[in-house]
């Protein structure tokens, strides 16, 4: 009985050190093991998507890649996480991955009582519907009645009731787990609608068996600022993700690309030699070519978004919010010096 | 020097064995609630370290999303507490029609899988086989997207009769709206079930005495059926119909089954019922064929005999075990989170924990939710297995 309980008093104290330990440390913690674990989507064509041989791509992932290369060299060291919405922030409160860069809507609520931090927007969205042709809707406005098809535990369930009781409209929510329920549910007809995030929007009617049924109608009723996260608490990590897609937004400033970063590097610019060599890495932690790798071996950030959603991809979505600050976006990167 | 008195020699008390295993258990007892208590400070401490709100003060604040179906009133600007009611209604109404359903065609199954009647015995078998050997994810998945795929869109609906309307949105039906005077009808129907359950009382003693039967089951029948439809009458019709109409994209007003509960419902009852079946049947079996020779021999025909010989004495057998399927699913039910079902795990596991991310306290709620259905349905079957127990005498 007393080794019992000795046992058990072991057992908690263990466990309350395992506890304290989780914290602090994320850095030190993925150079350790050699490898980025790190949270994405289920399966979203343009932003987190596997292909048939596992392997992801997407503009989400290749944020996971640049903070792979710049912390281990190498964008291709990253273990990927396939998670639900329902399951990503407790995956990344419990250490269980890194990072999370899963198309996350950066909210009042989730910066302050999850206990995380957004380190940034990657994609600067808005949420829309998505109707079949044959129901002759033109507007989201005539939408009063509808069944609306939804993935569980997004800001799209309560922008929606917003929208829907703003203007004195009804709607039936039916809810699923996963983004690919969701769209099952609305091809079988259960639903008149299907609300999510524009980009999504485009990305999930790839995915329909005729994409040519369905129009994405032309409101957009949310601000939906998507990015990376990080665990609150871990200042040096969360400096390391916020400035690797920094990094990203900054090489497409100065027109450095993974093409010609080689001949920028010796070049005589000071704000691409600030970036590509000097001290930036050192006061994060890294080492000095951390920029050099992430643009060497994920892109800029307008090579990243025209590959993953733009003209280089099926999605053909246009730059628009998206474009840099200069070129009448919103994409703004704080200099490096 | 006086003998000395084993019987009434005082032992010190840490040699005393019932003082001892007193001491030691409130030893482990302390030692067990400090364990647990560690950890729940540990938790609250280490959350509150990394900015994650804790609490349950979250329960009050407004909700602000919609949920597919709900027996209780229920809009947006409910609260995160009322939500979990919403949902635990939906969970305690699936599993409870669950039950009912799987109980009755369990039975049947399984007394059709011992009929003499190669065809019926056979097809028995085989809904068995089938059902219970794939998984239940499946099967819910099945119902739902194929029987969905199969239904016409609203404005193609299937009528039944001019009453029911079938389509992909659901099964919909005329709504009563009860009228003044419709609460006489209520009471009516009340009295008659009192009237029945009194009648039952006196004919068991009628029987006991007399050795009379007397046909309980016909006359209790037209109890409760004709003494409400008279009141009914006399009242003059207190009850109109509210009839779904086509809107703009689908049926509005009326009464409406949604199909996650048709292939919910329609999933776990076909599932849990295979099993019950053959708990059924393992029941019959123990009873010893001596035990209808002897029926027979006093007279009784098959149904009787089944009805007063076989199944009390199976009974006995059968409810252990029944006990666990209805345990399963209940617990089963929480696979309604695939379908959209807005059941507990669903609503407030699903979306309220994402909306408020306060993990800890929703899945505690949750589970404790759980464990406290399942442990009231231990304790019925439990009391209702006592009842039926063999009594030795």
């Amino acid at each position: 009985m007393k080794r019992i309980t000795i046992g058990l008093l072991g057992a908690a104290v263990s466990l309350s050190m395992t506890l304290g330990s989780v914290q602090a440390g994320t850095l030190d913690d993925v150079k350790r093991k050699g490898h980025l674990t790190c949270g994405v989507s289920t399966g979203l064509p343009g932003f987190s998507n596997a292909n048939s041989k596992n392997v992801w791509s997407g503009l989400d992932v290749d944020v996971c890649r640049a903070v792979a290369a710049a912390v281990l060299g190498d964008a291709g060291k990253v273990k990927y996480t396939p998670l639900t919405a329902k399951e990503r922030f407790t995956a990344l409160q419990s250490g269980e991955i890194d990072m999370l860069s899963r198309n996350t809507t950066w909210t009042h609520t989730r910066d302050t009582s999850l206990g995380i931090n957004f380190a940034g927007v990657n994609y600067y969205d808005g949420q829309g519907f998505m109707v079949s042709k044959g129901l002759g809707v033109k507007s989201a406005t005539e939408l009063n009645g509808a069944a609306v098809c939804i993935q569980a535990g997004t800001t799209t369930e309560l922008n929606l009731a917003d929208y829907f009781s703003e203007k004195g409209m009804k709607y039936k929510a039916v809810v699923f787990d996963t983004s690919d329920q969701s769209v099952k549910g609305f091809e079988s007809g259960r639903c008149d609608v299907l609300t999510s995030d524009q980009s999504q929007l485009y990305a999930l009617r790839i995915k329909l068996v005729n994409p040519g049924n369905a129009v994405v109608l032309p409101e957009v009723i949310s601000k939906e600022p998507l990015g990376p996260v990080v665990r609150q608490g871990d200042d040096a990590w969360f400096n390391v993700v916020k400035w690797s897609l920094f990094a990203m937004v900054n090489a497409e400033e100065m027109s450095i690309t993974s093409a010609n970063v080689d001949s920028k590097k010796s070049s005589s610019n000071p704000g691409a030699k600030r970036l590509l060599g000097g001290d930036a890495g050192g006061k994060l932690g890294l080492s000095s070519d951390w920029a050099y790798n992430i643009i060497k071996q994920v892109g800029n950030y307008g090579e990243a978004f025209e590959r993953n959603v733009g003209k280089g991809s099926p999605l053909k979505i246009g730059r628009g919010l998206n474009a840099l600050w200069s070129k009448g976006g919103l994409q703004y990167a704080p200099p490096v010096r | 020097m006086p003998p000395a008195d084993h019987g009434t020699q005082k032992v010190a008390p840490w040699n005393d064995p019932k003082v001892r295993s007193i001491v030691f258990q409130f030893i482990a007892l302390v030692s067990l609630g400090f364990f647990f208590y560690t950890i729940f400070q540990n938790t609250l401490a280490n959350m509150e370290r990394r900015g994650i709100t804790t609490g349950l003060a979250f329960l009050g604040h407004e909700a602000g999303f919609g949920i597919l179906m709900s027996l209780i009133p229920y809009d947006e600007t409910y609260t995160y507490g009322r939500t979990f009611f919403v949902g635990l209604l939906n969970t305690l109404l699936v599993a409870g029609l669950g039950i009912v359903l799987a109980t009755v065609i369990g039975f049947a199954l399984g007394v059709a899988r011992l009929s003499n009647n190669w065809i019926i015995a056979k097809a028995a078998m085989v809904y068995i086989e089938v059902l219970r050997n794939i998984p239940l994810l499946l099967q819910i998945f099945f119902w739902y997207f194929a029987v969905l795929q199969a239904l016409p869109a609203p404005r193609q609906s299937i009528p039944f009769g001019g009453v029911f309307t079938l389509n992909n949105r659901g099964l919909y039906f005329p709504a009563p709206v009860p009228e003044s005077g419709f609460s006489y009808v209520l009471a009516a129907l009340v009295a008659a079930i009192i009237g029945v359950v009194l009648l039952v009382r006196w004919a068991r003693r009628r029987q006991e005495i007399s050795g009379q039967p007397f046909p309980v089951f016909r006359v209790s029948l037209a109890l409760l059926v004709l003494v409400p439809l008279l009141v009914f009458v006399a009242m003059g019709s207190p009850l109109s119909w509210d009839h779904p109409e086509l809107q703009r994209f689908s049926y509005g007003g009326g009464g409406r089954l949604i199909p996650e509960l048709m292939a919910l419902l329609w999933a776990l009852t076909m599932y849990t019922a295979a099993f019950i079946a053959e708990i059924v049947r393992a029941g019959i079996q123990s009873v010893s064929h001596g035990q209808t020779e002897a029926a027979r021999a006093l007279g009784l025909r098959n149904g009787p005999t089944l009805r007063l010989v076989i199944i009390p004495q199976s009974m006995r057998v059968i409810i252990p075990p029944l006990t666990s399927q209805y345990l399963n699913l209940t617990k089963n039910s929480s696979l309604a989170t695939a379908i959209g079902y807005p059941d507990l795990v669903s609503v407030f596991m699903g979306t309220t924990l994402n909306q408020t991310g306060q993990a800890v306290e929703i899945v505690g709620m949750t589970m404790a939710v759980y464990l406290t259905i399942s442990l009231t349905i231990s304790m019925v079957m439990n009391a209702y297995n006592k009842k039926i127990a063999l009594t030795e005498r």
